[in-house]
């Protein structure tokens, strides 16, 4: 840990962020490193963005401690702010200018000189493809490149921290992967991203190693695969059957294959049997004379660890 | 993936944080250029031409039925000469708290352009003080259209009291436009505009000493109109312009709007920071 100090762009320990008597973040430990992609997954209400604004620095710890590049952001906010790149949940930008001012107003701000915020914007235009609606008002635009200006905002002062507070909610699928796209050419150019989300897919493609958070405090944490492989099984069979009429249920069913899978988990039209060979599952199923309507053998993904941990509850 | 059309690090300025709040304002100037470049032309009607028609109406054509007395105009030869300091002054409260109101609760709530400053090295005094300088950049041009067209009507006695006008203009702005900040930078919603522009503003207009000299009030309404920072910027105003200059009075109205726009600083800086940084 001493070693790699210097490598720390983020560290949290025992992070907490009160609103009066609500609690959005009940004491986590966050070490991002540099260079990574690292990702808080969660419901919402689970403190994701509470936390985000505490690592831009524009609220407040309450308690705890926080160093974002080494820095304290309760005395070094503007130090620390002139070096990271924010993209906010909503698309703060200004919607009565074009989107080449919007660049260069921003960049300004940074107190770089006109000369190189101009040349900065031409180069971040490009970068996002939006070079043909340079002069096009905010107004005019998709909400698709929308998010792809604030993206190009926040890059404006060549960030080594990028924050993204649920970049593609939103979107339709093809903008949702042009972003996608960007953010993996930010990784590979070494900029370390932290991105909240609670999409499943966004989090497998985009970081290295996630938190899960759940009510303010994080539930879970590691590498997609690891936390697939700690929390759930190599594969889910999921078994479909008529919905039952009113009051029904399919219990009944799920208690003669208990024995086959590692858990089972009743759903009203469907049965999820996690299990580590999903067609021998199948098969066996098929033995004990069920019919079902169809079935499907899947891969586990990171949703199914999801919503083992945070349930199937909705969260307002 | 290979990317070639994607940021290349080319010797680049580092992004800093601001040395001071005057620095970091400054980065926002290129900001409200931009605004204005975009807005000049509605307020073009609102900021050179409505004064003048006032002057107009009240000065020349109401003012013709007014006899010219020094003595019952505090020293003005002439009603236009005596109403075109107040209309200066009176202008000056009217552009600033319109400016103060509106685009205010819009930077904070509607369009929340003020957030995306504060993602940047900017903090919140810094968005204060250059929204104001924008504030008190208007009313100087206001201010400098509005002197050069009425000195055409001949009714400036003193020269140096004209030049000395402009600085009192920002005065008395920075003075409205700083509690009008800090009171907007607070609201929830706008409702509470109608209450400053129907029992603030407008009664001031009114009755402030711009129309009428505040002595033709009754005692206790005089006393309550001398009370008000628009007769305070007023009184200043006509008495340089005018060539009457007492300056155990003009120290008094400059204490005075100094207070009030130190006074709006602070609450504005507190209440803005309260609503921002949670």
């Amino acid at each position: 840990m001493e070693a790699k100090l210097g490598e720390s762009m983020i560290r949290a320990v025992g992070l907490r962020k009160r609103f009066g008597d609500f609690e959005a973040v009940r004491g986590i430990d966050v070490d991002v490193r540099r260079g990574e992609s690292f990702g808080f997954l969660g419901p919402n209400g689970a403190g994701k963005s509470s936390t985000m604004r505490m690592v831009a620095a524009v609220s407040p710890v309450t308690e705890g401690e926080l160093r974002i590049l080494g820095m304290d952001p309760a005395t070094d906010g503007p130090a620390i702010r002139a070096r990271i790149g924010v993209c906010p949940q909503d698309d703060t930008v200004d919607t009565e200018l074009s989107v080449r001012e919007n660049l260069y107003i921003y960049g300004r701000y940074f107190g770089l000189p006109r000369k190189e915020v101009r040349a900065r914007v031409d180069e971040l235009l490009e970068f996002v493809q939006l070079t043909e609606k340079a002069n096009a008002v905010v107004d005019d635009l998709s909400g698709g490149m929308k998010r792809r200006l604030t993206i190009a905002r926040s890059l404006v002062n060549r960030p080594e921290i990028l924050l993204l507070d649920e970049p593609t909610t939103g979107l339709d699928p093809q903008a949702r992967h042009v972003v996608w796209e960007r953010l993996f050419a930010l990784k590979q150019q070494g900029v370390t991203l932290v991105l909240t989300t609670h999409y499943m897919d966004e989090a497998e493609q985009l970081t290295d190693r996630l938190v899960v958070m759940d009510k303010g405090l994080i539930v879970a944490e590691g590498s997609p695969l690891s936390l697939i492989a700690e929390h759930s099984t190599r594969e889910v069979a999921e078994l479909r059957f008529p919905v039952p009429p009113e009051g029904g249920s399919h219990a009944p069913m799920a208690a003669q294959v208990e024995d086959l899978a590692d858990r089972v988990e009743v759903l009203p039209d469907r049965l999820l049997l996690y299990t580590d060979d999903g067609e021998e599952c199948v098969a066996k199923v098929h033995e004990r004379g069920l019919e079902p309507a169809a079935t499907l053998v899947r891969r586990s993904s990171l949703e199914d660890v999801f919503l083992r941990l945070t349930g199937r509850t909705l969260v307002d | 993936m290979t990317d070639t059309t994607s940021p290349a690090p080319t010797a680049p300025t580092a992004p800093t944080a601001p040395t001071s709040v005057w620095a970091g304002a400054w980065r926002l100037a290129d900001y409200w250029a931009m605004v204005y470049r975009r807005t000049w032309k509605a307020s073009v009607v609102s900021s050179f031409v409505t004064p003048l028609l006032y002057v107009l109406a009240m000065g020349v054509l109401l003012g013709g039925f007014i006899d010219g007395d020094p003595a019952r105009l505090e020293g003005a030869t002439s009603y236009l000469a005596f109403v075109v300091p107040g209309m200066l002054a009176a202008q000056t409260m009217t552009s600033v708290v319109g400016e103060c109101t509106y685009p205010v609760m819009s930077a904070v709530k509607w369009h929340k352009t003020y957030f995306a400053m504060t993602t940047s090295p900017l903090s919140v005094p810094e968005v204060i003080l250059a929204n104001l300088g924008f504030v008190l950049a208007r009313v100087a041009l206001a201010s400098v259209v509005f002197l050069a067209v009425t000195a055409c009507f001949g009714v400036y006695v003193s020269w140096w009291g004209v030049l000395a006008a402009l600085p009192v203009q920002l005065l008395l702005g920075l003075a409205f436009a700083a509690p009008v900040y800090a009171f907007t930078a607070g609201l929830m919603n706008e409702t509470a505009f109608s209450l400053v522009f129907r029992l603030g503003m407008i009664p001031m207009f009114l009755f402030s000493g711009a129309f009428f000299p505040v002595a033709n009030l009754d005692a206790p309404l005089e006393a309550v109109a001398r009370a008000t920072p628009l007769w305070h910027g007023v009184d200043l105003t006509r008495m340089l312009v005018l060539g009457e200059l007492d300056p155990t009075t003009a120290l008094v109205h400059v204490v005075y709007l100094a207070a009030l726009a130190g006074l709006g600083w602070w609450w504005a800086v507190r209440r803005l920071t309260r609503r921002m940084v949670v």
